[in-house]
């Protein structure tokens, strides 16, 4: 007998899931660093609405970014370190699917409590009304992409001792394109005009870094355990 | 009894340095491959570069050549247990038995009566980062006893267990051979279980690897 692929995509994202809820400073730490570094900006910038207002999407966005990079080291040392990431290539099934069970945990756990958060860092930092719904959309569409390349990058580097200064180094400039799609579309809304031709972008991204995104996981993993 | 592995001309080398060479054997149902080898000689090199962990710089592996089947899904019959036991140091025993069970696509298991029979019972609402390497091994071995692989590759299955729990393993290691399954093992320590279909591999760091 031989666990379905779904059987095993389920246990594997039970596993993590139940793994994150015994250690929720994990989930609860980057989120804090998003609302500190949005709390830090008005303080340092000076609180004038105008200025502010301007900056908004871009700060939110910039920490967002920083939050993925702060935790993802983690993504796959633990599954290293206790040999679950070896026991995960041996199975049966596709590691590809298996891996993107372990990015959508990640998303799960890490993007959108980033996408609940982002009205309350939009209000303190004095964002427009009109920017609110254009800055939620390209938060929900583009966590995704944050999940899935660092998870690129963490697999990549997972048997490195001391991976995380180089992967950041390496993931920031991949995240480029992103941030100027999302603040893109934040600053049309602003000015009056339509936001949905980036945001739609930014979808399209997505579903391309997602699908594609596992495959290259998968690899790096092979690489990683070797 | 049908051959479960036909290896052939196999060899590696590790920081340039041979470990193996036109390494060539086979494996039968029923039998048990004990591969020795001093420290550092590639005996888990060996077992990881069977099952593909590790790349292979020569030679050719061949599992269940004689059924087709089974070789198209080699992977679903085969079980590679390592240095590293794969168990979540967050979870408890009983969790990590449960999801162990439930990648290896049995979910009918009795996690309960597992625990007992590897004697962890009273322990299975700790997290297992809490027990000690040996029972940590123990919620990784559990596997052995619902596994339906027909092949077991275990590198050094007998670290950190104490007599009761080699002596365990090794009964396990007899029913296992008798229901046609084949083992792969290293270990420092010589099987007190005699079976006479039990085939030794010495590796001698590439030299004179052989029989």
């Amino acid at each position: 007998m031989q666990a379905t692929s779904w059987q095993a995509l389920q246990a594997v994202m039970r596993r993590d899931l139940m793994v994150v809820m015994r250690r929720r400073s994990d989930v609860l730490n980057p989120l804090l660093f998003v609302l500190m570094v949005v709390t830090l900006f008005p303080l340092a910038v000076g609180p004038g609405p105008d200025i502010l207002g301007r900056i908004a999407a871009g700060v939110i966005w910039v920490a967002a970014l920083l939050s993925a990079l702060l935790g993802s080291e983690r993504l796959f040392r633990e599954d290293y370190l206790d040999g679950t990431l070896e026991q995960l290539t041996l199975q049966p099934q596709p590691l590809a699917l298996l891996a993107f069970g372990k990015v959508a945990v990640h998303w799960l756990l890490s993007g959108l409590p980033l996408v609940i958060l982002a009205p309350l860092c939009a209000l303190l930092l004095k964002l427009p009304l009109e920017g609110w719904s254009a800055l939620v959309a390209t938060l929900l569409v583009g966590t995704p992409i944050l999940s899935a390349v660092t998870a690129i990058g963490a697999a990549l580097t997972v048997s490195l001792g001391r991976g995380g200064a180089l992967l950041s180094l390496l993931l920031l400039p991949l995240f480029i394109p992103l941030l100027i799609f999302a603040s893109g579309a934040v600053e049309a809304a602003l000015v009056g005009t339509e936001a949905w031709p980036q945001v739609l972008l930014l979808a399209g991204l997505s579903l391309l870094t997602l699908l594609l995104s596992p495959f290259a996981v998968a690899a790096a993993i092979r690489v990683s355990v070797n | 009894m049908s051959t479960v592995l036909a290896v052939s001309h196999l060899a590696s080398q590790r920081a340039g340095r041979t470990l193996f060479a036109e390494l060539t054997f086979d494996l039968a149902q029923g039998e048990v491959l004990h591969i020795e080898g001093v420290n550092g000689a590639g005996k888990s090199t060996l077992l990881r570069s069977l099952v593909g962990l590790v790349q292979l710089q020569a030679g050719h592996i061949t599992f269940f050549p004689e059924q087709p089947d089974l070789q198209q899904n080699w992977r679903a019959h085969t079980l590679f247990m390592g240095h590293k036991a794969g168990v979540k140091s967050e979870l408890t025993a009983l969790e990590n038995v449960a999801l162990q069970a439930q990648l290896c696509g049995v979910d009918n298991i009795d996690a309960w009566q597992l625990l007992e029979t590897v004697g962890l019972l009273g322990l299975e609402d700790l997290p297992a980062g809490q027990l000690s390497a040996g029972q940590q091994r123990r919620i990784a071995l559990t596997k052995l006893w619902y596994s339906n692989a027909l092949l077991w590759i275990l590198d050094e299955p007998f670290t950190a267990l104490d007599t009761f729990g080699i002596e365990l393993l090794q009964q396990k290691f007899a029913e296992h051979t008798a229901n046609g399954g084949a083992i792969i093992l290293t270990s420092h320590q010589q099987l007190t279980w005699q079976t006479e279909r039990l085939k030794r591999l010495r590796i001698a760091g590439g030299d004179d690897a052989g029989y």
